[in-house]
């Protein structure tokens, strides 16, 4: 086995831009698709049934068709209906549709959990459901589903790489551009999942970090 | 007394073995086609639109209607014998053919073992776009957004020669590549003129037309060394067809365009 990763060497600047785009693509998925998911999972829990309707429709259409579909029918399909958007703006689009989906599932699992004695406590404060909600329900139900949480914005980071077949440049677009022009298929594809072990293993501890400054106000009853 | 007899014996099968091996070398190609009445021919039946097998099993394609004219104009009958692009050219050294048609482009190791012909197709690299893009170079590309398949030679090339403000966008495949041409993602497209061909004869609501040419490498017939008969007969049958429009029809039924006025003869 004979290794040249010193054939990588140029190639330095592109595979950090690749990977500045993967990590910046699937930090604004993950903020849209968490607002997306609060939403979706309020929605399931409303007291208006088409609301209802509509947040399970959407997550049963998200969670079960694949995700380079859903980006193809957003790049490729959607022009032909008059919405035209270029590869960064539809793989954005499609990473958050897809994130928001799973996140209402998790979050509704979360919210689920939550008694109905925490709820009629907001209530004899006079609070609204919507107060109820934002005030008292949210917060915990969110932690108690976090570890759910998040490794599913892993799993958005990972499957960016799905993004790269609409010509968007992030990391693997990046791998696959430096071996067809160097044919170290090996070589780069180990460079390639090394960054992405290293991204992954960098919003794992960066999630910890924010998870416990969000949830430290329960940690005395841990 | 019977080791004699078996020296004479073995003597005479030398003789005649290296008498027929003499025959056979000096044995004039076309004189033999024109004898047999048949005439062999290499052709591909795995590359569409040059050589593929219809639904009725019947071989079809550019090349066989170009072996099918060459053999109507000898007034012989054909015989398709398909080959893949690896043992083309075992197949004629081996006289088990007489003309390779079969997408075959020229390079010099090829020029060593067989002669060529005159070109008889057009293949090419190229950019390709609706008729209403005013593209006639890699200069006009400048702010225009370009398809093509990563790592594919159009990649390789257009990476060299298209201006820095052009905005290549490489995709995955070439399936991909061309839906971002048909679907207006990208403005467009640069592969090869079969690629573009096939395209054009789904009959797309963009057109990719050719613009411009990257890399040329246009098809020859191929036939053995040192059978000049054969050469000057078959060139003259092309150059005839290219006059008189019957290989620009094949072309058009096959590649949905006709012969360039470029291609060398």
């Amino acid at each position: 086995m004979n290794l040249a990763l010193t054939d990588l060497t140029d190639n330095g600047l592109l595979f950090f831009k690749g990977a500045l785009w993967t990590v910046g693509l699937s930090a604004a998925a993950i903020f849209t698709g968490m607002l997306l998911g609060v939403f979706g999972a309020a929605g399931r829990r409303s007291q208006i049934a088409p609301l209802r309707w509509f947040a399970g429709a959407y997550v049963e259409l998200i969670r079960n068709t694949p995700f380079i579909v859903q980006l193809f029918f957003i790049y490729f399909g959607l022009p032909r209906l008059g919405l035209k958007m270029g590869s960064v703006e539809a793989a954005f689009l499609a990473m958050s549709l897809n994130l928001g989906g799973y996140a209402t599932e998790i979050i509704r699992a979360g919210l689920d959990s939550i008694s109905k004695g925490a709820w009629e406590a907001g209530y004899s404060l006079g609070l609204t459901r919507f107060q109820t909600f934002r005030l008292v329900v949210l917060v915990p139900a969110l932690q108690k589903v976090y570890p759910a949480l998040t490794s599913q914005f892993i799993i958005i980071l990972l499957g960016s790489s799905v993004v790269s077949q609409i010509a968007v440049e992030e990391l693997t677009y990046v791998g696959s551009y430096i071996q067809s022009r160097n044919f170290r298929a090996f070589e780069t594809t180990l460079v390639v999942a090394a960054i992405y072990l290293l991204l992954a293993l960098g919003f794992q501890q960066m999630f910890a970090a924010v998870g416990r400054r969000v949830f430290a106000y329960a940690e005395h009853r841990r | 007394m019977l080791s004699s007899l078996r020296r004479i014996a073995l003597t005479g099968c030398v003789l005649g073995l290296a008498a027929l091996a003499s025959v056979s070398a000096k044995a004039d190609a076309l004189d033999d086609i024109m004898k047999t009445k048949v005439l062999r021919v290499a052709v591909p039946q795995d590359f569409p639109p040059f050589g593929s097998v219809g639904t009725d099993l019947q071989p079809r394609g550019y090349d066989i209607d170009t072996a099918a004219l060459i053999a109507k104009e000898l007034g012989v009958k054909l015989e398709l014998v398909p080959v893949t692009s690896a043992n083309r050219l075992p197949y004629l050294q081996t006289k088990k053919v007489e003309l390779i048609i079969s997408s075959l482009g020229k390079n010099p190791e090829r020029e060593k073992a067989i002669d060529f012909t005159v070109a008889y197709a057009p293949f090419y690299s190229g950019v390709f776009g609706p008729a209403a893009a005013k593209i006639a170079g890699p200069a006009d590309l400048a702010g225009k957004s370009i398809g093509v398949t990563r790592g594919a030679l159009e990649d390789l090339e257009l990476s060299k020669i298209a201006p820095p403000t052009a905005d290549v966008r490489r995709f995955e495949d070439n399936n991909t590549t061309i839906s971002a041409f048909l679907s207006g993602q990208v403005s467009l497209i640069a592969t090869g003129n079969v690629v573009a061909a096939a395209i054009l004869a789904r009959n797309p609501p963009t057109r990719p037309e050719p613009k411009f040419v990257i890399k040329d490498s246009p098809c020859f017939i191929g036939l053995a060394k040192d059978e000049p008969k054969l050469l000057e007969k078959v060139n003259a049958i092309i150059k005839k067809a290219r006059g008189d429009g019957s290989l620009d029809a094949i072309a058009k039924k096959w590649l949905g365009a006709p012969i360039p006025a470029d291609l060398p003869t």
